[in-house]
């Protein structure tokens, strides 16, 4: 058993760590490639001049550890390298795709709060009920299948089937009214499946509360039951939902990424997408570091945050 | 006999869970139509008839056809065998290459059991559409490429609960009785710890199942997958939709197709987790 402090060292210790191996995970990925790197991933891109510059910009004349340390050092300071192609920096190119994922990640997480808890502790409170069977069948579908899958079905009845909503892409107005429609269909495709997960965890861990003595206690001072439900009983339902969707935080950056490609927006799918496209790795490198950066952070949080609220959490090694 | 007995119970409690009898029926419907492929597509799935590209569902072409004319229920046939080549490869790799990784870390210390751990943690640290996009890219998509890829991004998945496990089934009175008997540290560890964590991973595989399918699908749709003439449910998509402003018809078949397939494969799976530990119900 470990003080709250020294549980938080242990997490942030164990998170540089972990950016370390992601780090080496990359240069590895790379130095595996068979062959003359230069010709392989440039394929019909490397002339001679671009080879060379491209192995220069990318250190791939150095042995791995040299590769590793200057690779870590330039991340460390910020720096994510140079686009070889473009000539531009890797930091400006992601630092303006950024805000757009970040926009469609929480309008998303936003949105599956917003109908996943009510929907949950509804179906809790009617448990066995036809309305909680239905919630429960369809929170299946949405759990179990990809959210690019049904990205691609909502843009097909949507916006194709019944010309309700924008085709693609972002604003090219760039009006808000504009952009906020065109954020409709990839913001429900992405959430929808956190929906049918939130509304199911939250059932379970409110069945859970609802049994525990000071629920009985709430309800035997006569309080309403709407608010015995929300304000009693989901408070503590709602702990084991935060974890699990800080976790899945990676899933969800997973699924943005395709959503972006599939709706054809901005942001870091579309990057990563046309950089594998273009076998642009200098800019496929930094990107992912991004992405993996962002990925750990939000994973750390997660678990400092879930420790505080929830004290009976053992700060032991996994 | 005793195996059997156990394993009849099991898929009897997974039938009896609510959506178990649906998705175990699909999932052995999906596994069918993967063997039997040759014998029960009405085409062949690369047979051009461009004069009918896009027909509408016929009784000729039950799904229709695509921008080539192909029978898209023929493709989607065979593209079973792949999605289904791919998932059981990926995940019978990810559980031999995480329980034996886990069990090692369990039972070794310092640099050993740092390093395991040190790798799963940086291997997790990629999601793993992003980790299998970077690795395809660089390494190549063939078939076993891509095996391999999917497999290392859920190494950790396994390893961590079969290390998980090994450390807590290692306390149980019965392996101490082993240890006070005399039994050698492989015969405890074959004889009592694996039968004793296998379990909760076979449930994790299954579940994971409808994953791999989804990573593969994702992979082939952004053209980072399989090569023609390998045809998958994500290479199926990926043509649908570039095609997609003559017809919608083989982008939903396609997309139809990945979201039965991924939903029988989840309740499978859950009724599967049900079926083996009753308790887990209520974790979900």
């Amino acid at each position: 058993m470990q003080s709250y402090p020294a549980y938080v060292i242990n997490r942030i210790l164990t998170a540089v760590l972990s950016v370390f191996g992601a780090m080496l995970v990359i240069v590895i990925l790379i130095s595996l490639v068979p062959g003359d790197p230069a010709t392989v991933l440039l394929g019909p891109l490397a002339t001679p001049e671009y080879a060379q510059h491209f192995i220069a910009e990318m250190g791939l004349d150095q042995p791995v550890h040299v590769r590793l340390w200057r690779l870590a050092a330039g991340f460390a300071q910020g720096r994510l390298g140079t686009d070889v192609i473009s000539g531009q920096s890797v930091n400006t190119i992601v630092a303006a795709a950024l805000p757009h994922t970040f926009a469609l990640a929480f309008a998303a997480m936003a949105l599956a709060c917003l109908v996943g808890i009510p929907a949950g502790v509804w179906s809790a409170v009617r448990k066995g009920s036809a309305g909680d069977t239905a919630i429960a069948m369809v929170s299946v579908v949405f759990v179990s299948v990809p959210s690019f899958i049904l990205g691609i079905v909502l843009l097909v009845v949507f916006s194709i089937w019944l010309d309700w909503l924008p085709v693609l892409g972002l604003s090219p107005s760039a009006s808000l009214r504009d952009a906020a429609i065109r954020m409709i269909l990839p913001t429900v495709a992405l959430a929808l499946g956190w929906i049918g997960l939130i509304a199911r965890l939250v059932r379970t861990s409110m069945l859970e509360t609802l049994g525990q003595n000071y629920i009985r206690t709430a309800r035997a001072y006569g309080l309403r039951e709407g608010l015995v439900h929300y304000r009693y009983a989901l408070k503590n339902a709602v702990i084991p939902t935060l974890a699990i969707i800080g976790m899945g935080f990676g899933r969800l950056l997973g699924g943005a990424v395709l959503i972006e490609i599939i709706f054809a927006r901005q942001g870091l799918g579309s990057i990563l997408y046309d950089a594998l496209q273009a076998r642009n790795f200098s800019v496929l490198q930094g990107t992912v570091f991004v992405v993996v950066v962002i990925f750990i952070a939000v994973n750390l949080l997660t678990e400092l945050s879930y420790a505080l609220f929830d004290p009976r959490i053992k700060f032991s090694r996994r | 006999m005793h195996a059997a007995a156990a394993l009849a119970a099991t898929l009897g409690r997974v039938v009896r869970h609510p959506g178990g009898a649906f998705g175990a029926g699909l999932v052995l419907l999906i596994l069918l139509t993967a063997i039997l492929a040759p014998g029960i597509a009405p085409h062949d799935p690369n047979r051009l008839d461009v004069v009918s590209a896009f027909a509408p569902p016929s009784g000729g072409h039950w799904l229709g056809t695509d921008q080539l004319g192909r029978d898209l229920l023929s493709r989607h046939i065979f593209g079973t065998r792949i999605a289904m080549a791919v998932a059981l490869s990926v995940i019978a790799i990810a559980l031999a290459a995480g329980m034996l990784l886990g069990v090692l870390s369990a039972y070794t210390s310092g640099p050993v059991e740092r390093a395991i751990l040190v790798a799963f943690d940086s291997i997790s640290s990629f999601p793993s559409v992003i980790l299998a996009m970077a690795a395809v890219a660089v390494l190549g998509s063939s078939m076993p490429m891509l095996i391999v890829v999917i497999a290392t991004s859920l190494i950790p998945h396994y390893g961590r609960v079969a290390r998980a496990q090994v450390l807590s089934a290692r306390n149980e009175p019965y392996v101490e009785a082993e240890q006070v008997l005399g039994a050698s540290g492989v015969r405890i560890l074959l004889a009592h710890i694996v039968p004793n964590i296998i379990a909760p991973l076979i449930v994790i595989a299954s579940l994971d199942i409808p994953v791999v399918i989804a990573i593969e699908a994702s992979l082939s749709f952004l053209g980072l997958g399989l090569r023609p003439p390998l045809t998958s449910w994500g290479g199926l998509l990926q043509d649908g939709y570039q095609n997609l402003a003559r017809s919608a018809l083989p982008v939903m078949v396609s997309s139809g197709v990945l979201a039965v397939a991924t939903l029988a494969f989840t309740m499978f799976g859950e009724a599967l987790r049900h079926a083996i530990d009753p308790r887990s119900g209520r974790r979900a």
